[in-house]
């Protein structure tokens, strides 16, 4: 797993770690009860702050993409597909309704914009 | 949660300069930045945790026992590192050494110590008095590490050493955190490379303790930003924590949550913030 951590982002260090973790859950990089590496660890790696990475995992185990096991560590949580479906759809939603955005000031009519949509998805397969 | 470190109403008089009433809690296994202008109070708040000097009032518990009472077995649990180290200058690797292990007995670790000096390279057959300002640190910072010490204090140590020396004692601060029973505590009034690893700012100024918050808290609370005079005299007066104000327009520290939302804020690092209060008050 990589995580990078930089100081020009807006976004505080707790969050660029949650946000990197949970991506690589969401994308199976990171498969079930996969073990996390150790808080301590992590900020010794990556040079911050034990709490600043403990808030990540608090978080992430908040949110239900990981637990902790007293004493053994943290392991990314049994798959909750409807919560993963549920968050992949809230993703998808967002970034259409950006498009329309565009579209619309494009003056581009959703009849092309599914033409392309059709068009993007030949191409992503090819290179699959 | 327990604390490594209590501090409870402690003062202390020298001469004009008063020392509190300083209240202080570190949790077990945190790293606190101990920071302040020099003259502030931070060694003389490391000196009575050590008991070098005895308080004109308050309490100190350090890992659960009062400083008064403690014997030498519970304070085989301290590690200290000056930014002086108190051998006598014609002694070498082997009788600093020798030395300690007497001090510590059974919880002095030969292996470790030997380990140290070796991955930081100190000459054996060379007098102390003969070290440079490095390597007597390293040296200091080897001997406080190598008997098993719960809670280690760091007094300037790292203050006037080059970058890379620095860097290495971060990598060996962080490892010593690995044991989540470790708790450090290190003043200083350059922070740049220590403050990444701090989970907590304790800031004094003048004898008091203004503030001791997670560092986190502290980056999210506070924001720096530059702005036209027009806008400054616009700025809610309670939203400035401290400015600059120059010819051309004015930096100013604001609290983030007291200025509109669109303005467009950059992180404080520990050290402006530091700056700011100080001076931007003044």
């Amino acid at each position: 797993m990589n995580i990078q951590i930089k100081n020009s982002s807006n976004d505080p260090i707790y969050l660029q770690i949650k946000n990197q973790i949970r991506e690589a859950i969401l994308s199976g990089k990171l498969e079930e009860n996969e073990q996390l590496p150790s808080i301590r660890l992590l900020a010794k790696e990556l040079r911050i702050s034990v709490i600043t990475t403990k808030r990540a995992y608090d978080e992430l185990e908040r949110e239900g993409y990981i637990h902790s096991v007293q004493g053994k560590g943290s392991f990314v949580a049994a798959k909750n597909q409807e919560l993963m479906r549920e968050t992949l759809l809230r993703k998808i939603e967002a970034s259409l309704t950006e498009a329309l955005h565009y579209a619309k000031l494009a003056a581009i009519p959703p009849t092309e914009l599914e033409t392309m949509l059709r068009l993007l998805e030949d191409a992503d397969d090819k290179c699959d | 949660m327990t604390n490594a470190i209590e501090l409870k109403g402690i003062w202390k008089r020298l001469d004009s300069f008063q020392l509190g009433p300083l209240d202080m809690l570190v949790p077990e296994g945190s790293v606190v930045g101990y920071i302040g202008e020099n003259g502030a109070g931070k060694s003389t708040t490391i000196k009575l945790m050590l008991g070098l000097m005895r308080p004109d009032g308050g309490t100190i518990r350090l890992l659960g026992h009062d400083t008064q009472t403690m014997g030498p077995k519970e304070k085989q649990d301290l590690a200290f590192v000056f930014d002086e180290l108190f051998l006598p200058g014609e002694m070498k690797l082997k009788q600093a050494e020798t030395f300690h292990r007497y001090l510590y007995g059974d919880a002095w670790q030969t292996e470790t110590f030997r380990a140290l000096c070796k991955r930081f390279k100190l000459p054996d057959e060379r007098a102390i008095k003969l070290y440079s300002r490095g390597m007597r640190m390293q040296l200091a910072l080897a001997l406080a590490l190598s008997h098993q010490a719960k809670l280690l204090l760091l007094d300037e140590a790292t203050s006037g050493l080059d970058p890379v020396i620095r860097d290495d004692v971060l990598d060996i601060l962080l490892e010593y955190l690995q044991d989540e029973r470790h708790t450090i505590l290190i003043s200083s009034h350059i922070l740049s490379d220590i403050e990444k690893i701090a989970d907590y700012i304790a800031f004094v100024h003048e004898g008091r303790l203004l503030f001791m918050e997670a560092k986190d808290t502290l980056t999210e609370k506070y924001g720096l930003t530059s702005l036209s005079k027009e806008q400054l005299a616009e700025l809610d007066p309670s939203a400035v924590v401290g400015k600059r104000v120059h010819r051309f327009g004015a930096d100013v520290l604001v609290k983030r949550d007291l200025v509109p939302v669109n303005m467009e804020l950059e992180k404080a690092t520990v050290e402006e913030i530091m700056v700011y209060m100080i001076k931007g008050s003044r």
